[in-house]
């Protein structure tokens, strides 16, 4: 196990009822693994919780049962080693986009001096190009650009591991686009270990490594993680040429119309929430047809059984 | 044709108002009423009043000159019942600015502790509620009896009226304060005095400022009946010195002074206002 490696064992949320009796159960015995340096990213209806699962990783929330490790520690509280790129930038809009970064450059590193912050801060701002605009306000950014300084000031802490929470939702499909390119491209550079809650498969296809598919709240559980069966080095240009593309695609918008509902209802019977089964949608099965499975285990044509290692 | 600024045909407008309401003002008090026939020393005791059917309100002409009078030679000292009018504004201004900032030191320390935690809220507020309704003057005797200073007493009339509105507004605008803020702070490991100095206070600094801004409108505006009942100086005392003295010339030209200067100090804190103004 490395230290850079996330854990989430057992992992519950409940909140009490607003009538005051009783608990609403958003997720119940969540576990899963993110290796380090790989691109988790999670998918699921509104409700099913998956924004809570970011911010109690992030150390915002607390869980009502179960623990997660992570870079190595016990998660109980926020920590600079795990940055988040919020939803909505959070840019604080008294300060300029070079004085958002510093922001965070100085709570990492106290004892460096200003003029070795603000070149960390502007060596941020270079990777998401946006030296230009050190100086402006978020108020005078485009939507995008704000998103971009969120993205600098997570890098700028060289954290462990970074959580992002659907930060392209808010944006228009171009910026979306080039800004999952920078991504990609940022990634390919810092494998940094990151978790992502995303509601666009597209997105997911294009920067996970690993999908987790969670079924529909209240009482959401995890229904299976898929291994991104698409080659590493993808670009958004040609992935659709790809002959998993399809595969991959089909399984995930399936579950996301109607199994990640039909799951929700059913009796989970023997499944193994420890061990939730991993699925690699690939060409060699008609598109069309059930998911291939990953080893030899005694297949049937439907219920994937395998588990992750 | 040119078109002419808006802000320049404002002042036009302005100008052609503040002329009209002079000439009406001055036709008002000029007219020659009916002059009867009275009592010699009774029209010695009147003056032009009874005796040419004289208004007794002055004209525009008349507060123009004494105004003038006042403000050219603003800063002399001839004993307790005849000083400048600089002095006695200054006076007033002297105590409204020491009664404030007294308050803001108060106030926005109180209001960050009331606005961020729920319970302190909860636990002051009925104190608030059943304070702030109160006049501040009815606080005088009071003041006066344990004090034993009357200017001191006016200061903490000043204390107490302008600490209301900067209290609330700081503990709403700490309280309402993006909670995406306070989450970024979290996920930097900021102590709580770097996130109330870095994050807290410049995210409610408008909201604060605007309850300063009504504070010392508010002070503004009690600082004159505070004067009136402990006398001595300021401009309130002077307005009701010059009452008694039958001085209509100088009450108007008082209040005249009073507004100007109170719109001073309003602007003063509009100007701190947008500095710390933010687009979200």
């Amino acid at each position: 196990m490395t230290s850079n490696h996330i854990s989430v064992q057992g992992l519950s949320r409940r909140f009490p009822d607003p009538t005051g009796k009783g608990e609403t159960v958003v997720f119940d015995n969540v576990w899963f693994d993110v290796a380090e340096g790989e691109f988790f990213c999670v998918i699921g209806h509104s409700g099913c919780g998956k924004s809570t699962i970011l911010n109690i990783l992030a150390g915002l929330d607390r869980p009502s049962g179960g623990t997660i490790v992570a870079g190595g520690v016990h998660v109980d509280g926020p920590s600079l080693d795990r940055a988040v790129i919020f939803q909505g930038h959070a840019l604080m809009p008294w300060l300029t986009a070079l004085q958002n970064v510093e922001l965070a450059v100085t709570s990492r590193n106290p004892d460096w001096s200003r003029a070795q912050a603000r070149e960390h801060a502007m060596k941020f701002l270079g990777l998401v190009h946006l030296d230009h605009a050190a100086h402006k306000k978020p108020s005078q950014l485009s939507g995008g650009m704000k998103q971009r300084v969120g993205i600098a000031r997570a890098l700028s802490l060289e954290p462990k591991i970074l959580l992002m929470d659907e930060p392209f939702s808010a944006l228009d499909a171009l910026t979306r686009g080039s800004l999952q390119d920078e991504v990609l491209e940022m990634r390919a550079r810092t494998q940094q270990t990151t978790f992502m809650i995303t509601h666009d498969v597209d997105e997911a296809m294009l920067l996970a490594d690993k999908i987790l598919l969670m079924t529909n709240g209240p009482n959401a559980r995890v229904a299976e993680i898929v291994e991104n069966t698409l080659p590493k080095s993808r670009s958004r240009t040609d992935l659709h040429k790809h002959p998993n593309y399809y595969p991959l695609r089909n399984h995930l918008i399936d579950f996301l119309v109607t199994r990640s509902a039909v799951m929700a209802k059913g009796d989970s019977g023997d499944f193994d929430p420890k061990n939730p089964p991993l699925i690699r949608p690939t060409h060699a099965v008609s598109a069309v047809g059930p998911p291939q499975l990953l080893s030899s285990a005694p297949a049937t044509d439907q219920a994937p059984v395998t588990s992750a290692a | 044709m040119i078109a002419i600024p808006l802000n320049v045909r404002a002042g036009l407008v302005s100008l052609l108002i503040l002329a009209t309401l002079l000439i009406a003002w001055h036709i008002a008090v000029s007219g020659s009423g009916p002059t009867a026939k009275v009592d010699p020393e009774y029209a010695k005791l009147m003056g032009a009043t009874a005796t040419q059917g004289k208004s007794a309100m002055p004209g525009p002409i008349e507060v123009g000159e004494k105004l003038w009078g006042l403000v050219s030679d603003p800063f002399y000292d001839r004993g307790t019942n005849d000083k400048g009018i600089g002095i006695q504004l200054g006076y007033s201004i002297g105590r409204v600015l020491l009664g404030f900032m007294l308050a803001a030191m108060v106030a926005i320390p109180l209001g960050f502790i009331v606005g961020m935690s729920p319970l302190m809220s909860a636990a002051l507020n009925p104190f608030i509620q059943i304070l702030k309704p109160i006049s501040p003057l009815a606080w005088m005797p009071l003041a006066l009896y344990t004090i034993k200073d009357s200017s001191i007493s006016a200061i903490f009339v000043i204390f107490i009226c302008s600490l209301w509105p900067m209290l609330i507004n700081t503990a709403f605008g700490v309280a309402s304060v993006r909670k995406d803020w306070v989450n970024v702070a979290k996920t930097l490991e900021m102590s709580p005095g770097r996130t109330a100095w870095r994050v807290i206070l410049p995210a409610a600094a408008p909201t604060i400022l605007t309850g300063m801004r009504i504070s010392i409108g508010i002070a503004w505006l009690v600082i004159v009946a505070a004067e009136m009942l402990v006398g001595g100086t300021g401009i309130g005392y002077f307005v009701w010195n010059e009452w008694n003295n039958l001085s209509i010339t100088n009450v108007i030209n008082s209040i005249l002074l009073i507004g100007v200067v109170g719109m001073i100090l309003d602007q003063m804190l509009a100007r701190l206002q947008s500095a710390v103004a933010y687009a979200d």
